[in-house]
């Protein structure tokens, strides 16, 4: 058993693994959502703002709402892999440092994602509402603009990708 | 938290600021003045404009037109537009954009109190007042004789109350002292405005300030050319100056116990961004002042257009918008007198 000194340790290695799993898997989607829609209502506020004089630019900057929503779509898929992951172990072996180490890694995942994706909307967001304006004025912009947002998407999904590796690790002890 | 606005003002502020975004795309440009400038006579005029933004405003005025019409339908262009942001607007914007016309108001009250002196009838000084800076009781103002009563009977209820607090005297009105009482209301007010754009913090308070302090300077000098020569003491001159600003408080000092434009110009000479405006004038001229000074404050204010989610670009579109109606009114002045060679003399451009 590790870390029997410190009380504080002793508590800390006594909360089942599974519970760590299961607030990994809400943290990937909760906060992945949170982050697409704050994304989202940033750039929407400007974007039908502006379009009252510029109404051409309505379907050009949906692109922006769509990366955003990306993003949440990306915790959804991470959520579901996560949830796969995450068995039964029998109840002597729930604490081996084994099991634990399951549990931290789809926890680990789960926050990895949940955060990148956040700040990834939380840019693609305050960028898509300049685009909107900006292109508002001059619509030669737009194309210059939407490059600076497709580099911000890129975010999210790096942050998946380390997501997916963490957890493809993720092996419970097997039984017996 | 400065530097984080981005998170958080679209959820108040997002849709109105996309919204005077797109007013300002309406403000006439360069080649709009130079066709403006080159017109025969004021239905040419109605012509370019109805090109422009101001024609749904223009369209149905019957010849022969006259200049005041012109700007009558321009500022109420101006009015409408105010009024469309101002019911959609949420706290603190809403209080933002009423502090915005609390200027015209004081020059509204300003205007009823010097036609009552020289005897002109309420109704035709009502006609006169800026739309942007009407309140309900405006027309009581032409029964008061002095400044207590004007402040007890009428502008206890609005909201240039707080301001007249430093000019109440049981005095008669006469012309120096209503430029005085003017004056002071006007410092009260830019204080207020100044305190209560530091206290909304972040990018709004960054932007707004510089612009007022070059307001409030740009009063400072023109209270001081103005009083120049006149009964006005030096202590009372001191006593209009704002308490902010870059030429607070050592140039304040300078510029009460100057007595000719020449002082003034050297006071001011020892300030750099100041320098450059009268490095434009040559010695002991001050007409050119006036537009030295409104280019600046247009370059000032368009550059508040380069930040987003902040309340600068209200006030700036706001003044950008005045100027615009001052060009218009100086080219129709122009053209109606048969002046074309003086036309360039005041116009500002914008972009």
């Amino acid at each position: 058993m590790v870390g029997s000194s410190s009380s504080w340790s002793t508590a800390l290695v006594r909360i089942s693994p599974y519970t760590f799993a299961a607030i990994g898997i809400a943290i990937s989607i909760g906060v992945s959502v949170l982050g697409a829609a704050w994304g989202i209502y940033i750039t929407g506020s400007s974007l039908i703002g502006a379009a009252i004089k510029a109404p051409r630019i309505t379907s050009k900057n949906l692109i922006s709402v769509i990366f955003c929503e990306a993003v949440a779509i990306y915790g959804v898929i991470v959520a579901i892999i996560l949830q796969t992951k995450l068995e039964s172990v029998p109840s002597s072996k729930i604490y081996d440092p084994e099991s634990l180490r399951a549990g931290y890694a789809i926890f680990a995942s789960g926050i990895i994602v949940g955060f990148a994706n956040l700040v990834c909307g939380l840019c693609v967001g305050i960028i898509g509402s300049s685009c909107a304006l900006s292109d508002a004025q001059n619509s030669s912009l737009f194309v210059k603009i939407l490059v600076i947002e497709i580099f911000g998407s890129a975010l999210g999904l790096f942050g998946v990708i380390v997501g997916i590796i963490m957890s493809a690790q993720a092996t419970w002890p097997s039984k017996g | 938290m400065y530097g984080f606005e981005a998170l958080t003002f679209n959820v108040h502020g997002g849709y109105l600021e996309a919204i005077v975004r797109g007013y300002r795309s309406g403000l006439l440009t360069a080649a709009d003045y130079n066709n403006l400038c080159q017109c025969e006579s004021l239905e040419d005029i109605k012509m370019h404009l109805s090109a422009t933004e101001y024609g749904p405003y223009l369209q149905n005025e019957p010849s022969p037109l006259h200049t005041t019409t012109i700007v009558e339908k321009c500022t109420l262009k101006l009015v409408d537009e105010y009024k469309q942001m101002l019911c959609q607007a949420t706290e603190p914007l809403s209080t933002f954009l009423e502090y915005i016309t609390y200027g015209h108001m004081i020059d509204n009250v300003v205007l009823i109190v010097t036609g009552t002196l020289h005897e002109r009838d309420v109704q035709e000084l009502l006609e006169k007042c800026h739309p942007l800076g009407m309140f309900d009781s405006i027309a009581t103002l032409a029964v008061a004789q002095n400044m207590r009563e004007l402040y007890r009977l009428v502008l206890v209820d609005t909201p240039l109350a707080p301001y007249f607090s430093e000019c109440i005297t049981s005095e008669d009105l006469d012309d120096m002292n209503i430029e005085i009482m003017r004056n002071t209301l006007y410092k009260a007010y830019l204080q207020d405005f100044y305190r209560f754009c530091q206290k909304l913090g972040g990018a709004t308070s960054e932007i707004m300030s510089d612009i007022l302090a070059f307001e409030a300077d740009r009063r400072a000098v023109n209270i001081t050319i103005n009083s120049i020569g006149t009964e006005l003491t030096r202590d009372d001159r001191r006593k209009l100056y704002s308490n902010f600003g870059l030429l607070y408080p050592y140039g304040h000092e300078e510029l009460a116990i100057s007595e000719d434009i020449d002082q003034v110009r050297g006071v001011m000479e020892k300030y750099p961004p100041y320098q450059s405006i009268f490095s434009k004038l040559s010695y002991g001229e001050s007409q050119m002042l006036d537009k030295a000074f409104y280019e600046e404050e247009v370059k000032r204010l368009c550059l508040a257009f380069e930040q987003q989610f902040h309340y600068g670009v209200f006030f700036a579109y706001m003044r950008l918008r005045e100027q615009e109606i001052r060009n218009l009114m100086w080219i129709s002045e122009c053209v109606a007198q048969n002046q074309k060679s003086r036309v360039h003399d005041s116009v500002v451009f914008i972009f």
